[in-house]
């Protein structure tokens, strides 16, 4: 033949250590919204959502942990990443003026299905951003996902 | 003079000397179709003739001169108006005169420098070419020949594997190896990554070949990216102490040397970009420049084998061997 044969052998690599192998992973974060709960009379009601963490990531404090915040909470959160840090931050579910106006026939922002709309897509966009490494070095993702002891500063 | 329609009223043909025996490769066009053209290397000889047939014999040509040059260019597609020659001879074949009937001129470039590679690209083109040309009043009658050719180097005596470790301060840490710097254009380039830390969730990673086209100088470099490959080496996720191999076959790529600051004009650089997913999208990578080298080809002896003939001895016409070089 024109060409000696190329060696395509693997290069040498370490064995794996077994605990490495067969432990659980180090990437194990989950994050569920749920428990949504109204608040408040009249005009001055609101929804809040629980906001549970399991994690084995060093960089969160603790390693589970139970908040509830609410839809402003979040504005507030995604604001201060795009502000603070160079993610390009996922969207927010709408804001659902139209659903605060007078005169519906339904129960507007309080209605269940909404609420259930809203949960959804609030624990898809907290799992997208916690995620990122980028922003796991943010202060403001933390004080909302695991700091019990304050509201955050309304927007 | 022809009153007859506005044709060339005789035409010029370009043949080389060896055109039975010299090899033909394809190339591309810089429309991106794939033609043959002869191949030739640095300091081969380019002879041939020059056939100037008259359209309407018994009538007059009346020319200028007669030459034939072998001309090497760069040409910038933003500038076609400045061609930058950088081999350029000249041979006159005819002075001014006329002729009656049709004419052969033999012609020999010797041991002919060609420095570079023959390259098409996306914004800028290196060819040789043969060019014949006919001097008249009103208008010339021209012929071109391209040729193309190949640069050759021996196998390079230092060719260190590339070993990095790279990551995210404290989500992702890799290491990374590549069994060469510099690959030829069939070569296999053998590798592996070893998953250091892993706190992200990895969805799969792939290898790209990414060549970069480089042209202009100063304020005027514009660079053209091209993937040609995209290799996924991975699905799933790994974890600490996993060792992923690496095995890509560039035989398959449509790869070309890399050609650095050609006559100062241009560049062709190629890297290998190690990407991974991970399940949310988010795209990690690393891009690491390599080199593309077109080796010398060992000429092989190969042919029929006569039964009789003991191994190792020289092969016999008598018996109906044929030996002809075969390049890879």
């Amino acid at each position: 033949m024109a060409e000696t044969i190329a060696d395509t052998r693997r290069l040498i690599s370490k064995p794996q250590n077994l605990n490495d192998a067969y432990g659980p992973p180090s990437n194990f974060l989950e994050i569920d919204v749920g428990n949504p709960q109204t608040v408040g009379v009249g005009r001055g009601r609101f929804t809040t959502y629980e906001i549970r963490v399991k994690t084995n990531l060093p960089i969160f404090k603790l390693k589970e942990s139970t908040v509830r915040r609410r839809y402003s909470d979040f504005e507030w959160l995604r604001n201060e990443l795009e502000r603070e840090s160079k993610v390009v931050v996922p969207p927010l579910p709408g804001k659902a003026l139209l659903r605060q106006l007078p005169f519906r026939g339904d129960d507007g922002i309080f209605d269940d299905s909404f609420i259930e709309e809203r949960k959804q897509a609030l624990e898809q966009f907290i799992n997208k951003v916690a995620g990122h490494p980028l922003a796991q070095n943010e202060r403001c993702l933390h004080m909302f996902l695991q700091d019990e002891s304050r509201t955050l500063p309304s927007g | 003079m022809s009153f007859f329609g506005f044709g060339q009223s005789a035409e010029v043909e370009l043949v080389l000397s060896d055109a039975e025996s010299r090899r033909r490769v394809e190339h591309k066009t810089e429309e991106g179709k794939k033609e043959k053209y002869f191949l030739f290397y640095d300091g081969e000889t380019v002879s041939g003739r020059v056939i100037l047939t008259l359209k309407h014999p018994n009538r007059r040509l009346e020319h200028q001169g007669i030459k034939v040059e072998f001309i090497g260019q760069i040409e910038l597609y933003y500038d076609r108006g400045n061609h930058h020659e950088f081999v350029s001879l000249v041979k006159d074949l005819a002075r001014p005169g006329e002729f009656t009937q049709s004419q052969i001129f033999d012609f020999e470039f010797t041991h002919v420098e060609k420095p570079y590679e023959s390259y098409t690209g996306q914004n800028v083109k290196l060819r040789y070419f043969l060019r014949a040309t006919v001097s008249r009043r009103l208008n010339d009658v021209v012929k071109e020949m391209d040729i193309v050719v190949h640069t050759l180097s021996t196998y390079p005596e230092l060719n260190s594997s590339i070993k990095m470790e790279v990551g995210i301060e404290d989500c992702l840490h890799i290491e990374f190896e590549y069994n060469k710097s510099k690959y030829h254009l069939k070569d296999v380039i053998v590798g592996k990554i070893y998953f250091l830390l892993v706190r992200i969730k990895i969805k799969h990673m792939e290898i790209d070949i990414i060549k970069r086209e480089t042209t202009g100088t100063g304020p005027n470099v514009y660079h053209e990216n091209d993937t040609i490959a995209k290799y996924e080496i991975m699905d799933g996720a790994p974890v600490r102490g996993e060792s992923i191999p690496i095995r890509l076959f560039l035989a398959g790529y449509e790869l070309t040397p890399t050609m650095r600051d050609i006559n100062k004009k241009f560049s062709v650089r190629y890297y290998l970009n190690l990407v991974l997913i991970d399940e949310e999208e988010r795209r990690y990578f690393k891009q690491q420049c390599f080199a593309l080298l077109s080796l010398m080809q060992l000429p092989v002896a190969m042919g029929r084998i006569c039964p009789r003939r003991p191994l190792g001895s020289p092969p016999c016409p008598d018996h109906g061997e044929e030996t002809f070089r075969k390049a890879a």
